[in-house]
């Protein structure tokens, strides 16, 4: 029942159409289609074949942030119905990110939160300029597995370091695992603030991600 | 808008007119030709025996007759190249004597094996409106060393063909080889050398002997090409300092008279018949006494002669994007890629010359592989600034809330690929540590790749057998006259 709506729905998603991804996900709903069966089955075939094109080099940035857009947009009109049935989409992980105090940049950081709300993760995205007592809080409201923190600025990624302190301090480094990203970021200064991991691009980070929360 | 470079003023451009129309009657134009000798004569130029006296109401009426804008056409019969008003399109470079080897950079005789393999990889790309007949191929006999380097461009390429022949017999020749090849159109069948008429494959390359000389061979040349009604390029090569006036300006005249007594004996010879403003110049290197390609003073003759080709309504043609350096190194990136600029802001229609090396002596598929990034660009230059949103910027930051989410646009995703010119992974691009996973390649390592790349994933442009029948004929007879048993078939 509903197959047919598979294919649609995956296209919408490599078309980016946000409205068509949305109108697909209701006309799931409507015809009784699991929610859950939808986003496997359709929706995520759509992100999964962009993100294989764009580390190709035949996707480009647009698509790849278009298509989790209309991803999210699915979403929305489906986690209302998930409820009702009281099932949830299997969540991969808890994540909490942040452009560091000091440092406004946000567009890599933006990026890796598309794709991992998209690849399935719980995303919590703070902004930028974020105090590290604020990540810290918001890692504990939302009892996060991962926190993923961007730098663009050598003088603003010691910040990351700050916030694994106080991770630490907290007793929770053990339980969140800690991404780093951002153009100075190398894998010496990963291993130096004893980071969990860190990804050149955003497709990177998704599968380290994966790999950070025992999914990949 | 299309960005324009101009060098000259209105009132230079008709000094360099009248000065050139001087040179023409003192000390005249020396035509080695009795045909095209007799043709000016008849028109009221004085003769004296090698030497014509063109006043300047020859070439005038000349000038009035010449078409303004004609078109190349591929194979397929689609239009391709535009000869005419502020166009721009590239080919490679032509008659190379030495390839470079990619592996050994030693400069080697060219041979057919090399030839195929630059019409190969200007096939693949799309920089390249037209093909040229690249490189000699040593290994065949002088004899049919011209229409053996169009039987293999034929064989491989379906894009227009910038060529040139060596002889008036071989000339016939490829006329008749690329009429094999000529679509029907309304008033001709395919295949014949109306239709080429028509629809023309390719263009010649015809070229005066700096200072004021038109060859034999040269001027017969013209009015041969003139009488089939097959496109015909001038080219023009006074080198400043030394075969031309040091000044670039004095050099610009000299192309403007040997330029305007050529139109003059090809529009007697038949008016109307097609013909491009094009050239060759150089500077003369006063060290080395070389002839620097990549030099921007020969950049600025071209761009300079173009514009007074321009004045005249004339189709234009230059030799710019070549390098005199010996390998794909930076010289050779940033010449190329600064006069393949500059001959595009020219609004030159066909800029000749891409993947040359060494004063045009040594052909390279790599580096008309870091050439076609550098035509891109250009390309893209010439394309100038359009708008393309009904307001400029207002209404996309609709939504936009301080927030740098312009990647989340719908326009951005429909519009970037046009606003962008997108480059081959030649460009480096990549983060450093994207860039050492990669192997830490240079530009040429990358060209080399890409090269590889596009030759194995080219694929022939299908040939109609009994075509292909046909040429191999015409081609065949000839080489096996001038000593060669077997001639190379396509693989």
């Amino acid at each position: 029942m509903s197959t047919e709506l598979f294919p649609k729905m995956s296209q919408s998603i490599i078309d980016g159409d946000s409205d068509a991804a949305a109108a697909l996900a209701q006309q799931a709903v409507e015809s009784g289609l699991d929610p859950l069966e939808a986003i496997s089955k359709g929706f995520v075939i759509g992100v999964n074949t962009v993100g294989e094109a764009f580390a190709k080099g035949d996707a480009f940035l647009p698509e790849l942030v278009m298509a989790g857009e209309a991803m999210k947009a699915a979403i929305a009109v489906l986690e209302p119905e998930m409820q009702k049935r009281g099932t949830a989409r299997q969540i991969l992980g808890k994540v909490v990110l942040a452009t560091v105090e000091g440092d406004i940049h946000e567009i890599g950081k933006t990026l890796v939160g598309t794709m991992l709300s998209a690849s399935g993760f719980q995303v919590y995205d703070l902004g930028v300029d974020v105090p590290s007592a604020k990540i810290l809080a918001k890692v504990k409201e939302v009892d996060a597995d991962l926190v993923g923190l961007s730098a663009l600025l050598t003088t603003t990624m010691v910040k990351q370091k700050e916030v694994i302190d106080v991770l630490d301090k907290e007793g929770l480094r053990k339980k969140v695992k800690v991404m780093v990203g951002g153009a100075p970021v190398t894998r010496d200064w990963v291993q130096k603030i004893e980071a969990d991991g860190y990804s050149e691009d955003a497709i990177g980070a998704v599968a380290v991600a994966k790999q950070l929360v025992g999914a990949a | 808008m299309q960005p324009k470079l101009e060098l000259l003023t209105p009132g230079l451009i008709s000094r360099i007119l009248d000065e050139a129309f001087q040179l023409m009657m003192k000390p005249g134009i020396k035509v080695q030709d009795a045909a095209a000798r007799d043709l000016l004569a008849a028109a009221g130029s004085s003769v004296d025996g090698e030497i014509v006296r063109i006043p300047e109401k020859v070439v005038r009426k000349a000038l009035e007759s010449v078409p303004s804008t004609f078109f190349l056409y591929d194979r397929l019969g689609n239009r391709r190249v535009t000869y005419g008003g502020d166009a721009v399109h590239f080919d490679p470079g032509s008659s190379g004597v030495h390839v470079l080897d990619p592996e050994t950079l030693e400069h080697k005789p060219s041979e057919t094996a090399d030839l195929v393999r630059l019409v190969k990889v200007a096939e693949m790309l799309s920089a390249y409106d037209a093909q040229s007949t690249a490189v000699v191929c040593n290994e065949a006999p002088k004899a049919i060393g011209d229409l053996y380097r169009l039987y293999i461009v034929l064989l491989y390429s379906a894009k227009p063909i910038v060529t040139g022949a060596f002889s008036l017999s071989t000339l016939h020749t490829m006329i008749d080889m690329l009429a094999i090849f000529s679509t029907s159109t309304s008033l001709s069948a395919g295949g014949s050398r109306a239709a080429l008429a028509e629809k023309p494959l390719a263009v010649f390359d015809v070229c005066p002997s700096p200072p004021l000389i038109w060859s034999e061979f040269g001027a017969g040349n013209l009015i041969e090409l003139a009488r089939a009604n097959v496109p015909a390029e001038l080219i023009s090569m006074p080198l400043a300092g030394a075969a031309a006036p040091v000044t670039l300006l004095g050099s610009v005249v000299q192309h403007a008279a040997e330029s305007l007594s050529g139109i003059a004996i090809h529009q007697l010879a038949s008016p109307g018949a097609p013909i491009v403003w094009g050239g060759a110049p150089a500077i003369f290197d006063m060290r080395r006494g070389t002839t620097p390609m990549g030099a921007v003073e020969t950049a600025m003759i071209d761009a300079a002669y173009a514009q007074v080709g321009k004045s005249l309504g004339l189709p234009t043609h230059c030799y710019l994007g070549a390098s005199d350096a010996k390998i794909v190194d930076a010289q050779a990136g940033l010449e190329s890629g600064v006069s393949a600029i500059l001959g595009a802001l020219a609004g030159v229609n066909m800029i000749s010359g891409a993947g040359m090396l060494d004063f045009l002596a040594c052909q390279s598929a790599e580096k008309l592989v870091v050439d076609a990034e550098a035509i891109g660009m250009a390309k893209r230059l010439v394309a100038g600034i359009t708008v393309r949103t009904e307001t400029l910027a207002t209404a996309l930051f609709e939504g936009i809330n301080f927030k740098g989410d312009f990647l989340k646009q719908k326009v951005t995703r429909e519009l970037f690929p046009l606003e962008q010119y997108l480059p081959s992974a030649v460009i480096d691009r990549d983060s450093i540590r994207g860039w050492q996973q990669a192997g830490s390649l240079d530009t040429f390592a990358r060209a080399r790749a890409r090269t590889r790349d596009l030759l194995a994933a080219y694929q022939r442009p299908a040939m109609a057998p009994e075509q292909e029948r046909e040429l191999r004929a015409m081609v065949q007879s000839l080489a096996k006259d001038a000593g060669m048993e077997k001639l190379p078939e396509a693989e």
